[in-house]
């Protein structure tokens, strides 16, 4: 474990840090990030609850799992599974990240471990987790392979990782680079990278080469005419997410 | 890079501290609304604290307010929901079919009806007739019975701030109250949208409503009747037994004097009005009369505020919606509240308040507008506007499918509807 691979792409991070102070304004560039997190949350939510056998109508129903939060921006995922009962280490590879989202936290009246790291400095310092959220990160890191098998190490046997990303298609680039960026301009020119989009069957290739094993895929689709997002069994087409489990022992 | 004894002292220690006794919800108004979302919210797993400023009891006595309610079939399913419609089914009267009618004193009433009979829908009833002196003992029974729920009697409310992450309510005693989240359960007055900085709109109808219940000769057969007479409409909605209730809509002037005056000037005055059809009529019971006026918040939300029933929006009573639109509220923020709680959102943040507001604004402008709009149209003896509204009510009545839709939607059965509404958890 002494050998650290940084897979994290400088310009990448450049440009999230330019955009840091918004996380939190819901009308503000963050926007659509905004309208996706219910869905998100949903779908993390339903998946933790049924593999730690949760009930979510108890006053804290993630007590005694910790969670690592990949990439947690302005604590946006962190903050809601930390109210949930997590124990939450949220780690950003932009600096300027880590002071908003602890800000946040403290209006917040929320106990939450803010770190400028990376996942592979993490698994390196040998940390572990329950659940790993990997949302909207994998497109952006220079070598997904090496990244992947960092987050394998940071769970724990029996742990679970969600993992989301962008498909790579010809509706995928007219949706997430035309659409989002150009047309829409919810997100800034240049905020992804078509290329890097990777589609479901090479992220559950690329998770088993990690040694993860990959059970749950669903899509999150866009509704342009109800404004909204919702979970589909079908249509992955462009956003969707996974979860993957690490082998007990 | 573990956080030190040093980076958690004081202030995050006290916001910790803070959060343990913080509320999820604040309630202020412990009338109707209030308590059915103060119980709706609990069963949700919510922590609320429910203030009012008049004692329970006096709340509960039976002289508190002398109006029935036309619950319709959602307003029903919701208190099943959050278990009330057991203590108050007994008392409750179905509504089987509605008559309306365009009438002028002497003329009795127009031959064009529209009438709508809830054998045509397949939910059964589309309605319910309950007293308020049960429905309202029936509530805050519950609420007392609720070891989850916080209920503060004759609290003032002089104030209310937002601070970071949480908002306060200050009462006249000096204590306050911390919370996620204010809900303005204060009716047409609200302090609360007041105090938010909401404002209001509306205006007078010039109209009062005499309320009263009176025994009949003849059953009632469930049969809820509205006529429209041109100072305005008078409703004889059935109550169990041989028994009416009855609003009566009239010019302030009138209304006022028909008040003051005794019960047998007030009966004579409305005998040519009710017709002989039931037979007999004698009153049973206390008068009651309610200026009418509609007032709409501009907004339902603000910081860490939400609105809710009167306080939202209090219109006309001519379709008995008010207590149905507010429940409407109660079923939807408890919904959007409790999705927002699983999910481990920040519930007063703007992003939630945001779902509440939009989910109800297209019903309350349609809704102020139809019952305005109807209000206008029928208080009114214009020849021609009388001609007209007698067609389209003989067309509602003759086309089927239009008629099922509109008693759809009078049974609240049409749209987006929150689950309590459907008779399921929130």
């Amino acid at each position: 474990m002494s050998e650290t691979v940084n897979t994290v792409d400088p310009a990448e991070v450049a440009k999230f840090e330019a955009m840091a102070a918004e996380w939190w304004d819901p009308t503000g560039k963050f926007k659509p990030l905004h309208m996706l997190n219910p869905t998100r949350l949903d779908y993390i939510r339903d998946q933790i609850a049924a593999e730690f056998d949760r009930d979510m109508n108890a006053p804290a129903p993630f007590a005694g799992l910790r969670l690592l939060d990949i990439g947690c921006g302005g604590g946006l995922l962190s903050e809601p599974m930390t109210r949930l009962g997590a124990t939450v280490v949220g780690v950003d590879a932009a600096a300027r990240n880590i002071p908003v989202a602890q800000a946040h936290a403290r209006q917040s009246g929320l106990e939450i471990d803010y770190r400028h790291t990376t996942a592979e400095a993490m698994a390196a310092d040998g940390e572990q987790f329950d659940v790993v959220l990997n949302m909207e990160v994998v497109e952006h890191v220079a070598d997904p392979a090496a990244y992947l098998r960092a987050c394998h190490d940071l769970l724990r046997p029996g742990g679970l990782m969600v993992c989301s990303t962008l498909n790579r298609n010809p509706k995928s680039y007219a949706v997430a680079i035309i659409g989002a960026e150009h047309v829409m301009r919810w997100l800034p020119k240049g905020t992804h990278e078509w290329s890097k989009f990777i589609t479901p069957d090479e992220l559950y290739a690329l998770l088993e080469g990690a040694g993860l094993d990959p059970v749950d895929r669903k899509g999150m689709v866009f509704n342009p005419l109800l404004w909204s997002w919702r979970l589909s069994d079908r249509d992955l087409s462009v956003n969707y997410v996974t979860t993957s489990l690490k082998p007990e022992g | 890079m573990l956080s030190t004894p040093a980076e958690m002292d004081n202030p995050t220690t006290q916001a910790i501290v803070q959060a343990m006794d913080m509320q999820d919800l604040v309630i202020v108004g412990g009338g109707l609304n209030g308590p059915a979302l103060a119980l709706a919210a609990a069963q949700a797993g919510l922590r609320v604290t429910i203030v009012d400023r008049l004692p329970a009891a006096a709340r509960a006595d039976a002289g508190f307010d002398g109006r029935s309610y036309a619950l319709a079939l959602s307003s029903k399913r919701l208190l099943g929901a959050i278990g009330i419609w057991k203590d108050v089914a007994a008392q409750a009267q179905p509504i089987s079919k509605v008559i309306a009618s365009d009438g002028r004193p002497g003329e009795g009433a127009s031959p064009l009806l529209l009438d709508l009979d809830a054998a045509e829908v397949e939910e059964g009833p589309f309605g319910y007739m309950l007293e308020d002196r049960f429905l309202r003992p029936a509530l805050l029974t519950a609420l007392a019975a609720d070891d989850r729920i916080t209920q503060l009697a004759e609290a003032d409310v002089i104030g209310q701030s937002v601070e970071s992450g949480h908002a306060r309510v200050h009462l006249a005693n000096g204590d306050s109250i911390t919370a996620s989240l204010i809900v303005g359960a204060d009716g047409r007055r609200s302090g609360t949208a007041e105090r938010a900085g909401i404002g209001r709109m509306g205006w007078e109808y010039g109209q009062t409503a005499l309320v009263c219940a009176v025994n009949h000769a003849r059953p009632h057969e469930g049969i809820a009747h509205q006529f429209f007479m041109p100072a305005g409409p008078l409703a004889i909605l059935p109550l169990p037994g041989n028994r009416a209730s009855i609003v009566w809509s009239e010019r302030t002037a009138k209304a006022e004097e028909l008040a003051k005056g005794d019960d047998a000037a007030f009966l004579s005055a409305l005998r040519p009005a009710f017709g002989d059809f039931l037979g007999e009529i004698s009153l049973a019971g206390a008068r009651w009369s309610y200026p009418l006026n509609l007032t709409m918040a501009k907004s339902t939300v603000a910081d860490r505020v939400a609105l809710i029933g009167d306080a939202a929006q209090g219109v006309h009573p001519i379709a008995g919606q008010g207590l149905n639109q507010g429940l409407r509220d109660v079923g939807t923020l408890a919904q959007v509240l409790a999705d927002a709680r699983r999910r481990g959102e920040d519930i007063g943040s703007p992003l939630v308040l945001e779902r509440y507001r939009a989910w109800r604004s297209f019903d309350r402008a349609a809704l102020a507008l139809a019952t305005d709009t109807f209000n206008r149209l029928f208080s009114n003896d214009n020849p021609l506007l009388r001609l007209g509204r007698d067609l389209g009510m003989a067309a509602v009545t003759a086309a089927p499918g239009l008629r099922r839709r509109f008693m759809r939607e009078a049974a609240g059965l049409t749209g987006d509807v929150p689950r309590l509404l459907q008779g399921q958890p929130a």
